[in-house]
């Protein structure tokens, strides 16, 4: 009885396992920080490099970083719903150009619109590396007290928007103190 | 002919050393080997199935720079590799290290050995009965006979 028992046994877990392994993204890599305070950056603006961008304007206020590069196809395909999600005004949206040409970056923003109220210009890829950025488009929601809450890897949609940022905005905003 | 052996010999005179990684060696052998063993032992996360050292991403050039600077810093091993899985979390290491969410990871090999090992005890054993209940099959019918 065993005998015929064992390999179907082993066949029944190996096709949970993959039954579940059907349903996970293997490029979706879970960001260690989450509930973490969001790393510090301070960076010339896209737009004015005189003009230094820094997440520390934002303390005590919630805000959202997407990380983009105008040679990222699914930035391409995000920048209609950025431009929506930014004009809800629910959060302010800060860019994160990462290892861009500055005037193309800029020309993107002219020609397609301007979705931030800010962007930082990360030219090598430091600031990216400290938020664990592998692969643009990425989005991050911050924390009035200053924590990542949440992180979004792929292109960005209005139903993500709505299904994944939102609740999460208005809890934090209920427990502020 | 003499054109064919001069392209030869022109083919043969070009280096074939197309590294991935561009930076300079350490001057300091101890150190490059550091450099070299660290990057063959991060993952690089554009291209999963490659080390920061075999990718030619345009992170995994980023990567191999920080590891270049903190080496160069002072840093030890265990900093570094601190550093990108603060960034990254465990999976930038291609040797996960033993926790609780990896244990099954690690012990899966020993133990499918373990219950691989016993299956086989198994059948040997039941062949071995098997075979003595023949050979006493055997003797009570050379009694009988």
């Amino acid at each position: 009885m065993l005998r015929y028992l064992l390999p179907l046994g082993g066949l029944a877990v190996l096709v949970v396992f993959l039954f579940f392994g059907l349903h996970r993204e293997p490029s979706i890599i879970p960001s260690p920080l989450i509930g973490k305070p969001a790393p510090p950056f301070s960076l010339p603006s896209v737009t004015d490099p005189s003009r230094q961008v820094t997440n520390a304007t934002y303390r005590g206020r919630m805000y959202v970083l997407n990380v983009w590069g105008t040679w990222c196809v699914g930035c391409r395909e995000e920048h209609s719903a950025l431009l929506a999600i930014a004009r809800t005004n629910v959060v302010p949206i800060v860019g994160l150009s990462w290892k861009d040409d500055r005037p193309l970056a800029i020309e993107w923003l002219k020609q397609l619109g301007d979705p931030y109220v800010e962007c930082a210009f990360d030219a090598d890829g430091r600031v990216a590396i400290d938020w664990g950025v592998y692969g643009a488009p990425e989005t991050f929601l911050v924390d009035a007290q200053g924590r990542v809450i949440h992180k979004h890897i792929a292109p960005l949609t209005e139903a993500i928007w709505q299904r994944d940022f939102l609740p999460r905005i208005q809890a934090a905003a209920g427990t502020r103190p | 002919m003499k054109a064919f052996a001069v392209a030869l010999l022109l083919m043969l005179a070009t280096s074939v050393a197309f590294g991935i990684d561009s930076g300079d060696d350490f001057p300091d052998p101890v150190l490059q080997a550091r450099y070299e063993r660290l990057i063959h032992d991060l993952r690089c996360l554009v291209c999963q199935n490659e080390s920061i050292a075999d990718s030619n991403a345009g992170l995994a050039a980023d990567l191999r720079r920080e590891v270049r600077e903190m080496l160069r810093a002072g840093k030890s091993d265990q900093e570094i590799l601190a550093f990108m899985t603060d960034r990254y979390g465990d999976f930038v290491l291609f040797r996960p290290p033993f926790v609780a969410r990896t244990w099954i990871l690690w012990l899966a090999p020993a133990l499918l050995l373990v219950a691989g090992a016993w299956i086989a005890a198994r059948i040997v054993r039941q062949r071995q009965r098997l075979a003595r209940e023949d050979a006493d099959d055997s003797d009570l019918d050379a009694g009988s006979a």
